[in-house]
């Protein structure tokens, strides 16, 4: 399993050697440092805390933050999460390396938010006719039956919030790996819009949290 | 630089001037089985599309009665060269109405200097 946190830049098209054209995105990934190791002992699951991207000033980060990341003496990251990576100590760099070309991997991030839409946008609910003195043109239509079951199932789709989600994409191929500029390409897009923070992992790089007992 | 301007410049190639109207040989590498060799389109350029590493250009010929027209990147690594071999005169940016011309009306007037 090898994960490591990115942030999307962008993207672009490249030419394989066979002169086909490929669609790449461009990510930044890395270099991360590994700031804490959760075990199952003390928290009640495996994880390892990592950071990624130092452009935040000092004065803007909590006194309670900025202890956390004297535990490792790093600098202030901007984005923390925990992925589920094993063999890693506590202060040490992830970097690009850890994938190759034609890896595949998953990628995690918040998809662009497109505010309270309508069925039709959200859920591809075909509408009504728009003309002819139809009165029907964009409403969902019915939403159940009548004496049963006497309310709207649930999971009915109905107009709502759209995007602004977690959203990942699976099976990515990695196109290309540059050490230098701790740049990521993979093939097709990934969610969210240029400048998204994004976990990218093989398998699955998120630790499933326990269930907390009341 | 900004990292996908580095990663597409290095995918540029040096192209010669071309314009629209002009006719041009375009050598491209054709890949047979196991062996590769160079087949040449020779053309004229109806038009050009998109900019930097996602331009197009369209060149159109007739082959035995038959208009065959090609969509090539322009940056593409099958292009071995590109020839410019007459110049012609013409006042827009895309030539579809070569289409629908027979014989000489099909013809674009050649720049002479």
């Amino acid at each position: 399993m090898k994960a490591i946190l990115g942030k999307k830049l962008g993207m672009t098209q490249i030419f394989a050697g066979d002169g086909r054209i490929v669609p790449v995105t461009v990510i930044e990934a890395g270099p991360c440092r590994v700031l804490q190791i959760k075990d199952k002992a003390r928290d009640g699951y495996d994880a390892v805390q990592v950071g990624f991207d130092l452009n935040r000033k000092e004065k803007n980060v909590s006194k309670q933050m900025l202890g956390h990341f004297k535990k490792t003496s790093s600098p202030a990251f901007r984005f923390l999460r925990e992925i589920s990576i094993e063999g890693f100590k506590e202060g040490e760099e992830i970097t690009v390396d850890i994938f190759a070309k034609g890896d595949v991997v998953d990628i995690s991030g918040v998809s662009k938010g497109k505010g309270f839409q309508g069925v039709m946008k959200r859920l591809n609910y075909r509408g009504g006719p728009s003309s002819h003195g139809s009165m029907f043109n964009r409403a969902p239509g019915s939403i159940g039956s009548s004496s049963f079951p006497s309310r709207v199932w649930k999971n009915k789709g109905l107009p709502g919030q759209m995007g602004n989600v977690t959203v990942t994409t699976k099976n990515l191929e990695v196109v290309d790996v540059n050490r230098e500029r701790n740049l990521l390409l993979v093939k097709g897009s990934i969610p969210g819009a240029t400048g998204n923070y994004l976990i990218i992992g093989s398998e699955k790089p998120i630790p499933a949290k326990p269930v907390k007992e009341s | 630089m900004n990292a996908i301007k580095t990663i597409e410049e290095a995918f540029k190639k040096e192209i010669p001037h071309f314009r629209i109207g002009d006719t041009v040989k375009v050598s491209m590498k054709v890949k047979e089985g196991e062996k590769e060799r160079i087949q040449a389109f020779q053309g004229v350029v109806i038009g050009r599309k998109g900019g930097g590493i996602r331009e197009n250009f369209i060149v159109r010929k007739v082959s035995y009665g038959v208009g065959v027209e090609r969509i090539i990147p322009l940056h593409s690594p099958l292009i071995e060269s590109i020839e410019v071999v007459k110049k012609g005169v013409v006042r827009r940016a895309k030539l579809y109405f070569l289409r629908g011309k027979k014989g000489k009306a099909g013809k674009i007037k050649e720049q002479t200097l």
